[in-house]
C-alpha cells in the first residue's frame, strides 16, 4: 500500500507545473514580441517543434523507433493543401483538424503493421510506408502536382477574422497557439495513467504485459495520437507557407526530425521544443558558413552526439543550471536528466 | 517472349549486383545485429575511387575494380576500428542516428570533392553493346556482372561453409561469449568481416556506376534496397539474401518495364507485406536473436 501511494505521489508531483516550465513558455512569448522581423524562421521552429513533439510521444514514451514519421507530416500537408486548393474547407482551423484527422486515420491503420516485430522490422516498415506514400504522391501527380507541388494555395483568414499577412505574423501566432494547445494535451496524456503505462511498456514490454497492461492496444493508441500531431504539423506547414511538394515525404525530413529530438533529449516533452530551436540555429549557422554543404556538419553533430553518448551529453548541459539551482534553492537536481533514453 | 527473357536477364544482372552491394550488410545487420544505414556510403566510395582511377589517371577498367574493393575495405576497416566497434552494444536508435550522420557526411563530402553531377566510368569497348542468343538480347556489360557476381557468390559460400575463418565467423555470430571462450578473437573476426563486406560494397559500387548511376546521393537512394535485401532475405545463410536480391532485381526491372509508374509502389508494398507476414525474413530462421 505504501509503495502504491508513493508512486502515486511522485507521479502527481511530476505532473505539476514547475517553475521552469512557466519560465520556458514566458520566454517563448517574449521572443515572439522581441524579434518581430524573424517571424518566418520562428514559425518554422514552432512547426518543427510540434513535429518533434509528435515523435517524442512514440519514441520517448513508447520506445517505437520510426524512420518514416514524415509520412504523417506529408499526409497532413497535402490534406490541408488540397482542402484549401479545391475550396472544400476554407476555414483554416477546421481544415487543420481535418488534415490532422486524415493523418490520424493513416496512423491508426499502419499502427497494426508497426507494432508487430522488433526494432528492425519497425524501422523498415515505417520507412517503407513513407517511401510508399512518396511513390504514390509521385504517381498521382494530377492530384498532388508531382514534383512542382501544389500551387496557388490561397489561405482564408483564420476564424474569418485574422488574415495571413506577408510578414508571417498571423501565421506565427497561429502556429504558436496550436503548438501550445497540443502541448497541453500531450502533457496531460503523458502524465495520465495511460502515459505512465506507456513508460512501463518502453522500459520492459514483457513485464508490462505481465502486470496486465494491454501492450498492443496502448501502442496503437499512442501511435495514432502521434500521427495526428504529425499531421497537424504538416498542415501548419502548408497553411503558413502556402506550399506542399513531394519533399514533405522525404527521408531527410524523418532523419532530421530524429536529430532534433536527440539534440533536445527524448522522453520529457520539452526535448522536441528545445531541439527544434537548437537544430534550426545550427542549420542557420552552418548554411551561412557553407551554404551548400551544411549537411556535412549536421551529420558530424549526429555522429559526435552518439559517440559521446546522449545521456552523458545531457548531464553536461544540465550541470550548470543544476548548480545554480542547487546554490539558490538549496535543493538537489531541480532540472533532472530525462530518465532512461529509448 | 524474347523481351520477357531479356528483361529476366537484366533483372538477374541487377539482382546479382544488389547482392554484391548488400551482402556486407547481411553480415553487419543480419548477423551482428548492427543497423548500419551507411552501407551505401562504402559502395559510393569504391565507385568514386574506380571512377577517378579510370577516368582521370587512365587505368584500365579491370585494374580499377580491385582497387575499388581495396579502398572501400580499408575505409571500412578504419571506421570499424575507430567508430563502429564502440556502437555494437548500443541501442538501435543510437546506431540509426550514428549511421544516418555518416550518410549525411559522406553525401556532402563527395558533393564537395567530386561535384553533384552523375559520374560515368569509361568502360572498355569490349563490354559495350549487346549480342543476340536465339533472339534474346544479352548486354555484354550485364553478362560480365553476372559472371563476376556469380563467382563471388560461390566463393563467399565456400569461404563461409568450408574454411576455418568461415566457421569462426559463424561461431562468433551464434554465440560471441562461447566463441571467445574457445579462443576465437571475436572483435578481430568482426572487424575483418566488416571490412570485407565494405570492400564488396565498394566493388559493387564500381560495377553499378553504369547501371544504377553514381552520384553523391547514392547512399540515400539505394539504402532502402540494401535493407530490403537483408530484411527480406533473412540472416540464416547467404542464400536468403541472394534469393531476395534476385527477386528484388527481377521485380524492379519488370516493374519499371511493364508498369513504369507503379514500379516503386509495388516493391515497397511487397516488402511491407513480407515483413508483416514473416518478420524474420522469407528465408530467416524462426529463433529471434
Amino acid at each position: 500500500m505504501t509503495v502504491q501511494t508513493d508512486v502515486g505521489r511522485s507521479a502527481i508531483q511530476h505532473a505539476r507545473w514547475h517553475m521552469g516550465e512557466i519560465v520556458f513558455w514566458l520566454v517563448v512569448l517574449v521572443c515572439a514580441f522581441v524579434f518581430p522581423s524573424r517571424y518566418l524562421i520562428m514559425t518554422d521552429i514552432v512547426r518543427l517543434a510540434l513535429f518533434a513533439l509528435s515523435l517524442d510521444l512514440i519514441l520517448g514514451y513508447a520506445g517505437i523507433v520510426s524512420l518514416g514519421h514524415a509520412a504523417f507530416f506529408g499526409v497532413g500537408a497535402y490534406g490541408a493543401g488540397l482542402l484549401a486548393l479545391h475550396g472544400l474547407i476554407t476555414e483554416p482551423v477546421i481544415a487543420l483538424v481535418v488534415a490532422g484527422m486524415a493523418a490520424m486515420v493513416l496512423g491508426f491503420l499502419t499502427s497494426f503493421l508497426v507494432i508487430r516485430g522488433a526494432d528492425l522490422t519497425r524501422l523498415m516498415v515505417t520507412l517503407g510506408i513513407a517511401l510508399l506514400l512518396e511513390a504514390l504522391a509521385e504517381r498521382y501527380s494530377n492530384i498532388t502536382g508531382g514534383t512542382d507541388g501544389l500551387q496557388g494555395i490561397e489561405m482564408q483568414p483564420i476564424l474569418g477574422l485574422f488574415a495571413f499577412d506577408m510578414f508571417g505574423k498571423t501565421g506565427f501566432f497561429y502556429s504558436l497557439i496550436v503548438l501550445f494547445l497540443l502541448f497541453l494535451l500531450a502533457r496531460r496524456i503523458v502524465h495520465s495513467p495511460f502515459g505512465l503505462s506507456l513508460r512501463a511498456i518502453r522500459n520492459n514490454p514483457l513485464r508490462a504485459a505481465a502486470i496486465g497492461i494491454p501492450v498492443n492496444k496502448r501502442l496503437i493508441a499512442i501511435y495514432t495520437v502521434a500521427a495526428f500531431y504529425a499531421g497537424i504539423a504538416g498542415a501548419l506547414f502548408t497553411q503558413t507557407t502556402a506550399l506542399a511538394s513531394l519533399d514533405v515525404f522525404a527521408f531527410e525530413r524523418s532523419a532530421d526530425l530524429m536529430l532534433v529530438l536527440v539534440i533536445g533529449g527524448t522522453g520529457y516533452l520539452y526535448g522536441g521544443l528545445i531541439g527544434a530551436v537548437v537544430f534550426r540555429m545550427l542549420q542557420e549557422l552552418f548554411s551561412t558558413i557553407t551554404p551548400q554543404y551544411w549537411q556535412f556538419w549536421i551529420g558530424l553533430v549526429l555522429v559526435v552526439i552518439v559517440l559521446v553518448g546522449r545521456a552523458r551529453l545531457h548531464r553536461w548541459v544540465l550541470w550548470l543550471p543544476n548548480l545554480v539551482i542547487a546554490q539558490l534553492g538549496g535543493r538537489k537536481d531541480a532540472v533532472v536528466v530525462p530518465e532512461g533514453d529509448a | 517472349m524474347t523481351s520477357v527473357l531479356t528483361n529476366l536477364f537484366d533483372g538477374v544482372a541487377y539482382g546479382m549486383l544488389l547482392f554484391v552491394l548488400a551482402c556486407g550488410l547481411a553480415v553487419t545487420l543480419g548477423l551482428m545485429n548492427f543497423v548500419n544505414l551507411a552501407h551505401g556510403a562504402f559502395a559510393m566510395a569504391g565507385g568514386y575511387v574506380c571512377a577517378v582511377l579510370v577516368n582521370r589517371s587512365g587505368w584500365p577498367f579491370f585494374a580499377g575494380l580491385p582497387l575499388a574493393f581495396i579502398s572501400a575495405a580499408l575505409i571500412g576497416a578504419l571506421l570499424e576500428r575507430l567508430l563502429y566497434r564502440h556502437l555494437y552494444t548500443r541501442s538501435h536508435l543510437d546506431q540509426v542516428l550514428f549511421s544516418v550522420g555518416l550518410v549525411f557526411m559522406s553525401v556532402a563530402a563527395v558533393d564537395y570533392i567530386m561535384g553533384s553531377s552523375r559520374v560515368f566510368i569509361n568502360i572498355p569497348s569490349v563490354l559495350e553493346g549487346q549480342f543476340d542468343v536465339f533472339g534474346v538480347g544479352i548486354g555484354r556489360y550485364r553478362l560480365m556482372i553476372i559472371v563476376i557476381c556469380g563467382v563471388l557468390t560461390a566463393l563467399l559460400q565456400l569461404i563461409l561453409a568450408r574454411t576455418r575463418f568461415g566457421s569462426r565467423l559463424r561461431a562468433a555470430v551464434d554465440d560471441p561469449r562461447a566463441a571467445s571462450g574457445l579462443g576465437i578473437n571475436v572483435p578481430q573476426v568482426f572487424a575483418f568481416t566488416f571490412a570485407f563486406g565494405c570492400g564488396l560494397a565498394g566493388l559493387g559500387g564500381a560495377l553499378s556506376a553504369e547501371i544504377l548511376g553514381l552520384d553523391p546521393y547514392f547512399p540515400l537512394k539505394f539504402m532502402i534496397y540494401f535493407l530490403i535485401v537483408v530484411t527480406v532475405g533473412g540472416s540464416s545463410s547467404i542464400t536468403g539474401p541472394f534469393l531476395a536480391s534476385l527477386l528484388l532485381g527481377i521485380a524492379d526491372v519488370a516493374g519499371k518495364y511493364y508498369v513504369p509508374k507503379m514500379g516503386p509502389f509495388v516493391i515497397y508494398t511487397v516488402m511491407i507485406v513480407i515483413l508483416i507476414w514473416r518478420p524474420n525474413g522469407l528465408f530467416g530462421r524462426v529463433a529471434a536473436r
